[in-house]
């Protein structure tokens, strides 16, 4: 077997397919630095969140010299470029771009590359790496960002030969964006930068082994339409995937052509709008009780770019115990993984839509919709008020009054992540962007970034960053980037002084022993925070409050608002499918004496 | 013995599910797990080598042997791969190796008919009044003796694995001193070389 230390022969290189022209293209020898800067520019890149350092600093010098079409945006710390990318990636559906140095940069950018590998989000991180013949010797700033990143990317490269480097960067793009989207890290050591060669972009590549989804199964969508024809209490469930594949106005079509109700998961949220009837919110472990009811009295579950994960599925055994399930997904690894499926479609989510839409007939749902009625209005989404305290279910009602559902909504992680999921009611895809699959805290700030880098000159509805106290604080340093781009986005930190998630766990299951939640000791002044990063910092405590400081975070249009909403801390957001159980146990109140009250 | 009141109350879709994955459906039943023998063709580099064994830890499958080599064609590996679990967990594990990027064929021999072989090499003791005992059963075992030395002996023996194991059980009371074993190779029996349909599931079209 042939070691990775020895340049790839000839044939293991990609094809290029021989009509393909290079879209760009230099004769003369250039060095690897340039090959990169221009290999970006071809690609169409328009972003890259970047932090410099020694094995990337000849990249940084092109970029002075060459005055590129992309903007370089220079990030506080790495993980915050991650989240930046991966930001941007969701609200505009293009890949997101990160480059960083070798070893700490490269490390820092983990837990974005992670995140962005379990929620199937297009980014390339480029990572300087040391001189190949220092590779091995624990150099200085050396650190295996392939063997580190291997199971958490989609793939990734290390370019040996600078005449590897164009169709490499080709090739990731092509990977990261094509069939189940994900994260690709490409390696480049500093020779490699400095060694010269001639420049040529290659128009596509052609990879032997990266096989995507042909045409779907006409077969199976004919199945999948008898099996909706048949069922007399049809669901369907919504997921990301939909998002993906630009499919959300076809899934309206379908649902309201067969007059079927809609669940979506927390990544679905915006591919159906939560003001149509047929909406019953999200599913899952904070799920609505309606959307959760059904689930589990379903006779047909029609699963649209989801994946059934543990927080949706609860106890998976007992989930839906009725129904038969379809489930159209561009990934075959994602078919029966977790509940085995009566009928799989793999294809892109669009395209088995546009096919599926005309063999489905009008339904006579009324009977089901009718029980699903009764279940809203049994246990309907709600919390106190009138006490005069302030809660952050009323913050976001007051924010999504404001901006009337049409902003992109930005979340961090925690309770205030399932609360904008449970009460914002979402209209538009791509107008909501959180961490799910890894649950990243730290993600929202940076994240509503890259989100408004992505929107500038295509959509004017504001970037809104709801987070939390606990994690606003884990990347607040990406303020000042926000800041100094003059962004105006508006960040609403639902601040209880609690990492309010695991506070509420402990209250439910841990017999209330808040160990290591209490943040009231080392939070900081938020509307001072905001004021050092040279943004607008407000605050409000009370309910009243709520409408006059949004007004006055809206009227600020040359740079960031940051909103300190002090709420209650003791509030919990239910319902709630307690952590492996069946999705029929949800907890729909307090049961617990509650400690602080 | 099983009472109807130990029985889980399930339905019909959580019986077929059950079903489907080869899960059990009753408590005390066993579940159906299975050895599958895997054939992959991947790129031949140790970073495409290492994508396939971290999948299996990554993931938590089962791992019983693996083996790699490179192909008549020098770009190419081939490894075998025996692996263990139910019909989802073997389904999870096809098209987990199937998404890799560096994976050019992924094909599950078991079901169909196909040889299996392995290489041992098993250095054993022998005295003047064993050493025609071990060469009887070196014999039947078709073993053939690749160095000797006054005290001992090296045999070069391949096979199934059953009769690797059982060589090896057989020359254990003589005083094993080595055992080398290459893992399991196998190919699918028939003329064509690799199976042109893939699991329905699937439904991928190569990008070659």
């Amino acid at each position: 077997m042939r070691t990775d230390t020895i340049p790839l022969v000839r044939s293991a290189r990609p094809v290029l397919s021989p009509e393909s022209e290079p879209v760009a293209a230099s004769a003369e020898p250039v060095t690897g630095a340039e090959i990169f800067v221009r290999a970006l520019e071809a690609e169409g890149v328009e972003v890259v969140f970047g932090h410099p350092g020694g094995a990337v600093i000849h990249i940084y010098d092109e970029i002075a010299r060459l005055k590129p079409r992309f903007q370089h945006i220079l990030v506080r710390h790495e993980q915050g470029g991650t989240h930046m990318a991966e930001g941007y990636a969701k609200a505009t559906g293009r890949v997101g771009t990160v480059l960083v140095t070798s070893g700490p940069g490269a490390t820092n950018t983990i837990t974005g590359i992670a995140d962005a590998y379990m929620d199937s989000i297009p980014i390339v991180v480029f990572t300087g790496q040391v001189p190949t013949k220092l590779i091995g010797n624990d150099a200085f700033q050396e650190t295996d960002t392939i063997g580190i990143t291997r199971s958490i990317t989609k793939h990734s490269f290390l370019v040996r030969d600078v005449r590897d480097l164009a169709w490499t960067i080709k090739a990731a793009y092509h990977i990261a964006r094509t069939g189940r989207p994900g994260p690709v890290v490409v390696d480049l050591p500093k020779d490699v930068l400095l060694a010269k060669a001639p420049f040529a972009y290659p128009e596509e590549v052609h990879l032997r082994g990266y096989r995507l989804p042909g045409p779907p199964d006409p077969e199976r969508i004919r199945e999948a339409a008898e099996l909706i024809a048949a069922s007399r209490r049809p669901l369907l469930y919504v997921g990301g995937g939909t998002i993906n594949a630009n499919a959300a106005d076809l899934l309206t079509q379908l649902a309201r052509k067969a007059r079927i109700p809609v669940t979506t998961t927390l990544h679905g949220l915006g591919a159906f709008p939560e003001d149509d009837p047929l909406s019953l919110g999200m599913l899952g472990m904070h799920g609505t009780w309606y959307a959760n009811q059904a689930v589990q009295h379903a006779d047909l579950i029609i699963a649209v770019g989801a994946r059934f994960d543990d927080r949706v599925t609860g106890r998976v055994d007992s989930w839906a115990p009725y129904a038969k399930v379809i489930h159209i997904d561009i990934d075959p690894s994602c078919i029966s993984k977790n509940v085995p499926v009566d009928c799989a479609i793999v294809g892109d989510v669009r395209e088995v839509l546009e096919q599926l839409l005309p063999l489905v007939e009008p339904k006579d749902t009324k009977e089901w919709l009718a029980k699903i009625e009764y279940w809203r209005n049994e246990c309907p989404l709600t919390y106190e008020k009138g006490d005069g305290k302030l809660r952050a279910q009323y913050v976001i009602e007051r924010i999504r009054a404001r901006t009337g559902g049409h902003a992109v909504v930005v979340t961090d992680v925690g309770q205030h992540q399932m609360w904008t999921a449970q009460y914002f009611r979402f209209l538009h895809p791509r107008t909501h962007i959180t961490s799910g699959g890894l649950g990243t805290m730290g993600f929202g700030l940076p994240a509503a970034i890259g989100a408004a880098f992505g929107l500038r000159g295509r959509s004017d509805w504001p970037v809104v960053c709801i987070s939390g106290d606990g994690g606003f604080v884990m990347n607040a340093q990406e303020l000042g980037v926000a800041a100094a781009h003059r962004l105006p986005i508006k960040v609403a930190i639902i601040n209880n002084n609690f990492l309010g998630m695991v506070r509420q766990w402990q209250e439910l299951f841990h017999e209330n022993r808040f160990s290591h939640t209490d943040l009231s000791d080392t939070n900081p002044d938020f509307v001072k925070l905001a004021e050092a990063f040279h943004c607008v910092g407000l605050r409000a405590t009370r309910p009243e409050e709520v409408d006059a400081v949004l007004d006055e975070a809206w009227k600020v249009n040359d740079r960031p608002v940051v909103i300190d909403f002090q709420v209650v801390k003791e509030e919990l957001v239910f319902p709630m499918v307690p952590a492996g159980a069946s999705t029929s146990e949800m907890i729909t109140k307090r049961l617990t004496p509650n400690a602080f009250v | 013995m099983q009472t109807e009141m130990d029985m889980p109350t399930l339905t019909p879709q959580q019986i077929l599910r059950k079903r489907k994955a080869g899960e059990p459906l009753l408590p005390g039943e066993l579940e159906q797990v299975h050895r599958h023998t895997i054939a992959v063709l991947l790129e031949n580099t140790i970073g495409a080598l290492i994508r396939v064994v971290n999948l299996f830890s990554a993931r938590g499958f089962n791992l019983e042997s693996v083996t790699v080599g490179e192909t008549d064609d020098p770009t190419v590996s081939r490894m075998t791969i025996v692996t263990t679990g139910n019909d989802r967990i073997i389904g999870q594990v096809l098209r987990q190796l199937d998404r890799l990027i560096d994976t050019l064929h992924v094909e599950d021999l078991t079901g169909g008919s196909f040889v299996e072989r392995e290489l041992c090499l098993l250095k054993v003791r022998y005295t003047n009044e064993t050493r025609a005992a071990i060469m009887d059963t070196a014999e039947i075992f078709r073993g053939k003796v690749v160095d000797i030395t006054p005290n001992t002996m090296t045999f070069e023996l391949t096979g199934p694995t059953s009769k690797i194991e059982a060589f090896i059980k057989l020359m254990q009371p003589h005083g094993i001193l080595e055992v080398a074993r290459s893992g399991r190779v196998a190919m699918r029996r028939s003329s064509g070389s690799w199976l042109t349909h893939e699991d329905p599931i699937l439904n991928l079209s190569s990008e070659r």
